[in-house]
């Protein structure tokens, strides 16, 4: 029996901004149940990387697989479509709206299904009992459930956005700095909801500048600098030095 | 957010004191201003002028109110998308010339009322397309082209550029006539608020049109296809000025190239006034019609009191200046809200 394919691997990407070239040469694998730290100083080409795979940018060159079939990801909608789910740094989450109805937001639970989407009817009671059931189950407890999250902490809008994510994620799950905002306490909370979706069967590639959160939770840890992959190799307490300084292009 | 791991959730209010309680009244109270001031607007008018509170007063006021409450429905679609529509005024203006050719041509209700709704939806469409396909930074420039462009078809299409008399019996039964001394055209504007309330809080669309009004970048990450959204919002704007042109042209059973004229700021400031957001994604419809009828009181008090017609442009712009400066504190409140919660949690 051969082995399976990565969930998502991308093959030699290419992605230029004007005169920047943001992604030179880029191939990655990451596979169902590991968790693959993306690591690179700032301005590397992690988050454009990124956006190329949750269907923000096109990339210029090269390819994304999917399962090991190549796939066409024209839209970020196209892109949750085929199981690609992200938390952008920015959260990208609905300040007007509650946490049931963000957690929706675009893939709306509504009928009849013959209507054109637009014209169809929100469901809005199994849109609040299901993310109830969410929120319940990955323990993340929500002063009020049907207030708009504009009202809530950076911790709890955070722990909606990857909860969000936990919902829908079927195949890859990105998250983009999950824990840059957050104290000791809440970062913790969110690393924990990082491994239920790694133990759910996800590909989670994660964005940090923690490297305790990177040799505590990743299999595997890909280097970017100045757009190109300088490494990936697997994260532990003895190479962490080793690790740091491929991220700012010092021989160690 | 550990520690509110073992905490039930209704021990929260409790623990965070007295600040939040304060605020969160605050914003209550913010929420219910304007249906507060329009009732104890209209008490104090009713107590100091006496021919205000008679049904043939208040009836006048509805039917008085009926256009710019319809088309200010239309607006606040476009103003929770961050938009605005500055071409209503004049689209409904050309609406009521093209019925009025119609009419010349047909005595048709229907094909007079056809052509006012498709008129006001295609330059409706020719907004939302110029502006999403063209990538306009903002619907300020292009509904102003429109508004320009609106106010010269329908002088140069008019027959000697002037008023044209004359319009079907069933489109001044709209726009005229009383059932049981409410007017025709008050049922109207609860036919066009019963259907917006399906749009908008019922409907995928509607969910979609908070979505882009509150958050556009996260509506592109989250899928949502925004460009559709807008251009329908506009055409459901145009819709609205074509409807308001039925009525308008009802009431008067004459169509004019000079009708409308300032409905743009009318429903701007209806909507405002009735307590939406400049900012986007907040309002509801029910903010629209209160914003109208606060508008049209104002007017109907001053007009029996006889204020004359500029100082009646003074009060509703004073009244605007409020209601912006409510949106301001109301936001304020939220971020003041949002703090003490973090602190909270700590």
């Amino acid at each position: 029996m051969s082995t399976p394919p990565p969930a998502l691997a991308v093959r030699r990407a290419e992605k230029r901004f004007g005169a920047v070239q943001a992604l030179k040469d880029v191939s990655l694998e990451a596979y169902r149940g590991e968790v693959l730290a993306l690591l690179g100083d700032n301005g590397a080409g992690k988050s454009t990387l990124v956006k190329c795979i949750s269907g923000v940018y096109a990339l210029d060159d090269g390819e994304i697989l999917l399962d090991g079939e190549i796939v066409a990801l024209h839209s970020p909608g196209a892109a949750r479509r085929a199981g690609i789910e992200t938390v952008y740094q920015d959260l990208a989450l609905f300040d007007n709206l509650t946490p049931a109805q963000n957690f929706y937001c675009g893939r709306e639970i509504a009928f009849p299904a013959w209507l054109p989407r637009g014209l169809q009817l929100l469901n809005g009671r199994a849109m609040d009992r299901e993310a109830a059931a969410v929120l319940e189950r990955l323990k993340v407890r929500l002063p009020k459930f049907d207030a708009p999250v504009a009202l809530m902490s950076g911790g709890q809008r955070q722990a909606i956005a990857v909860a969000r994510a936990t919902v829908f994620a079927r195949k890859v799950v990105l998250l983009d700095e999950p824990t840059a905002a957050l104290g000791l306490r809440e970062s913790r909370k969110v690393l924990d909801l990082i491994a239920k979706l790694r133990d759910e069967g996800n590909a989670v590639i994660l964005i940090t500048h923690n490297m305790e959160h990177v040799v505590e939770l990743a299999d595997r840890a890909v280097v970017l600098r100045q757009g190109r992959k300088v490494g990936d190799v697997k994260p532990s307490r003895a190479n962490q030095r080793e690790l740091v300084s491929m991220i700012v292009g010092a021989e160690a | 957010m550990g520690e509110q791991r073992e905490r039930p959730s209704s021990a929260f209010d409790a623990n965070a004191g007295v600040g939040v309680s304060a605020v969160s009244l605050g914003l209550r109270l913010l929420s219910l201003g304007p249906v507060l001031i329009l009732v104890l607007m209209t008490a104090v008018i009713g107590l100091v002028t006496p021919s205000f509170a008679t049904p043939g007063n208040i009836s006048n006021i509805l039917a008085q109110t009926a256009v710019i409450a319809i088309v200010a429905m239309g607006q606040q679609l476009a103003i929770l998308t961050r938009g605005i529509d500055l071409s209503v005024g004049s689209n409904l203006a050309l609406g009521t010339v093209v019925g009025g050719l119609v009419f010349r041509a047909v005595d048709s209700a229907p094909l007079v009322m056809m052509a006012m709704l498709v008129t006001g939806a295609t330059v409706g469409a020719v907004n939302g397309v110029a502006y999403v396909v063209g990538r306009l930074p903002h619907p300020f420039i292009i509904t102003l082209a429109t508004l320009s462009i609106c106010r010269g078809l329908a002088l140069e299409l008019s027959i000697n550029h002037t008023t044209m008399r004359g319009m079907p019996d069933a489109i001044v039964a709209i726009g005229g006539s009383s059932t049981f001394g409410v007017p025709n055209s008050f049922f109207v504007v609860f036919a066009v608020a019963a259907i917006f309330l399906v749009m908008t809080k019922a409907m995928v669309w509607g969910r979609w049109i908070y979505a882009v009004g509150g958050e556009p970048q996260a509506a592109l990450e989250m899928g949502i296809p925004i460009k559709g959204v807008l251009i329908s919002t506009y055409v459901v704007s145009g819709l609205c000025a074509g409807i308001g042109a039925i009525v308008l042209a009802g009431r008067t059973a004459a169509s004019s190239p000079l009708y409308g004229n300032l409905l743009e700021l009318d429903t701007i400031a209806a909507v405002i006034i009735g307590g939406a957001s400049f900012l986007g994604g907040r309002g509801h419809i029910g903010h629209a019609l209160i914003g109208a009828l606060m508008i049209g009181v104002i007017r109907n008090a001053l007009n029996l009191n006889n204020v004359d017609v500029f100082f009646q442009m003074i009060a509703i712009g004073l009244v605007i200046v409020v209601a912006v400066e409510a949106d301001v504190l109301r936001n304020h409140l939220e971020a003041r809200a949002r703090a003490i919660q973090a602190a909270a949690i700590q």
